[in-house]
């Protein structure tokens, strides 16, 4: 995929993180993540060291505090779920500035607020050290079934024939002075959906058959599948194996 | 609303990857039936538009706003089985490229967004269709019905998860109560956006709409005793 492809969360550039094999990174970020979810929500060093885990990772990674912080909206809904539940979650109450609050309700709402916290820092430094296309390659030789590697490739290709169209509309609408303000309004959005449906449709046809016309066969050629040397597995596994230290640390400290 | 990780514990994280791994994998066999060779094409062209879709926001008042879950939508352009892969892309880059989702909530997103929606959604629509009269209004009212459903069905399946492996003990009623009442909003919106995306393609483009296929008239292939029989000899 050339220009213009590039997806909002994804930074070129060259650091030994983003040099990392996709597969490997993934199989590295999804165990670590594992060991951050089973970890105890009350052992907080650990958090702490995990975190420091993570920044170690995200300086290699050339990303600034300021990078990640603001793409932490992500969890948003969750947070205010998090913030919910020592008001409604069961057990001794205890007061906390004359408020009374569920103890493991609070408890649990940090370690909640903690974990999911860590997770998007990790899915952070994932997604903005690895490009799309690098993706789709790296699910492949996870044995990602072939039928959705493909699916993958072409939502990836249409992603930007779908939102060009999406964005015209949308400028359409605006400068007919549009805002959506209430329920009502659902209707033109609806209608927009719809159109914007058989425009990609359409359009997305024409892309297919220019690529049959091409050659394709239902895979995108492979350049070169260089094997992956075992340092670079075990440089990227060091990260979850510290994260996994920690844990089994704590564990026989507590 | 995506479950991030740290929400449900390490044992049911696991068992609803795997079970969302063995649904996905039957879905891929289903799917092969019921599109040609232009599945991928046309399912990774659904998954992309779901995809913007879900970008669109929509107020649900009190300042919070809720997006499309999209799986009824899917089931009845592609079908239950595309559909469900389709939805499944979209959070599996959801997940990876965007950090939306937890990585190890991925199966229970899967099952939750895309496999309870489509099949649920399917289903109730089916059962519907057959209820209704077979016209445009029967077609768009299962539609509207079924996706107004869905979104309070993955909300149940979501509390009856977190049931078995919360991380929290709460109090399960409020919990139901609250999953509930949110969800049956965000579903009239889902409701709302379904029926006014089938009604304009199927406007526009009734071929493209799978769950109306039982509107479009079968074609029937003419022999010489309904066409007229010196074209016929001419023709052979």
């Amino acid at each position: 995929m050339g220009a213009g492809h590039a997806h909002p969360v994804y930074r070129e550039r060259r650091t030994p993180v983003h040099d990392v094999p996709a597969h490997v990174k993934l199989v590295a970020v999804v165990s670590f993540v594992l060991v951050v979810v089973a970890t105890p929500g009350t052992w907080y060093p650990a958090f702490a060291a995990y975190l420091v885990i993570l920044a170690a990772v995200a300086g290699a990674a050339r990303l600034r505090i300021g990078f990640i912080v603001p793409r932490l909206v992500v969890e948003l809904p969750f947070v205010i779920f998090a913030l919910l539940l020592p008001f409604v979650a069961t057990g001794p109450r205890i007061e906390i500035g004359g408020i009374s609050v569920s103890e493991t309700g609070l408890v649990a709402g940090i370690a909640l607020l903690m974990k999911a916290t860590l997770s998007v820092i990790a899915s952070i430094v994932f997604a903005s050290t690895t490009s799309p296309r690098e993706m789709v390659r790296g699910l492949e030789r996870l044995r990602l079934p072939q039928i959705l590697v493909q699916i993958l490739t072409f939502m990836l290709r249409y992603l930007d024939v779908v939102g060009g169209e999406l964005k015209r509309m949308r400028i359409a609408r605006e400068s007919r002075a549009f805002t959506a303000r209430h329920l009502g309004h659902l209707r033109v959005l609806g209608h927009a959906a719809g159109a914007l449906f058989i425009r990609s449709y359409e359009r997305g046809e024409r892309v297919h058959l220019a690529m049959l016309s091409r050659g394709y066969t239902g895979r995108l050629p492979v350049m070169e599948q260089p094997r992956v040397a075992a340092s670079v597995w075990v440089r990227a596994l060091a990260v979850p194996a510290a994260a996994l230290a920690v844990l089994l640390g704590s564990w026989v400290l507590s | 609303m995506h479950v991030p990780d740290g929400f449900l514990n390490a044992p049911v994280s696991i068992a609803t990857g795997a079970v969302a791994a063995g649904a996905v994998a039957l879905a891929i066999r289903g799917a092969r039936k019921e599109l040609d060779e232009k599945t991928a094409p046309m399912a990774g062209l659904v998954a992309a538009f779901i995809f913007a879709v879900q970008m669109m926001n929509f107020p649900v008042g009190a300042g919070t706003s809720g997006h499309l879950m999209g799986g009824v939508l899917a089931a009845i352009l592609v079908g239950p089985y595309t559909g469900a892969l389709c939805v499944t892309v979209v959070l599996i880059v959801q997940g990876l490229l965007f950090a939306d989702g937890g990585l190890t909530a991925l199966g229970t997103n899967i099952i939750l967004i895309s496999l309870v929606t489509t099949f649920g959604g399917w289903a109730l629509f089916r059962g519907l269709v057959m209820a209704l009269p077979k016209n445009r209004v029967g077609l768009l009212t299962s539609g509207g019905i079924s996706a107004f459903l869905s979104v309070p069905l993955a909300a149940l399946v979501f509390s009856g998860l977190y049931l078995v492996g919360g991380a929290v003990d709460i109090d399960l009623g409020a919990l139901f109560a609250t999953m509930l009442g949110v969800h049956v909003l965000i579903g009239i919106g889902e409701a709302l956006i379904t029926v006014v995306v089938i009604g304009a393609v199927l406007t526009a483009r009734p071929d493209l709409v799978y769950g109306a296929r039982h509107l479009t008239p079968q074609l029937t292939l003419r022999t010489s005793s309904t066409a007229s029989s010196s074209s016929t000899k001419a023709a052979v």
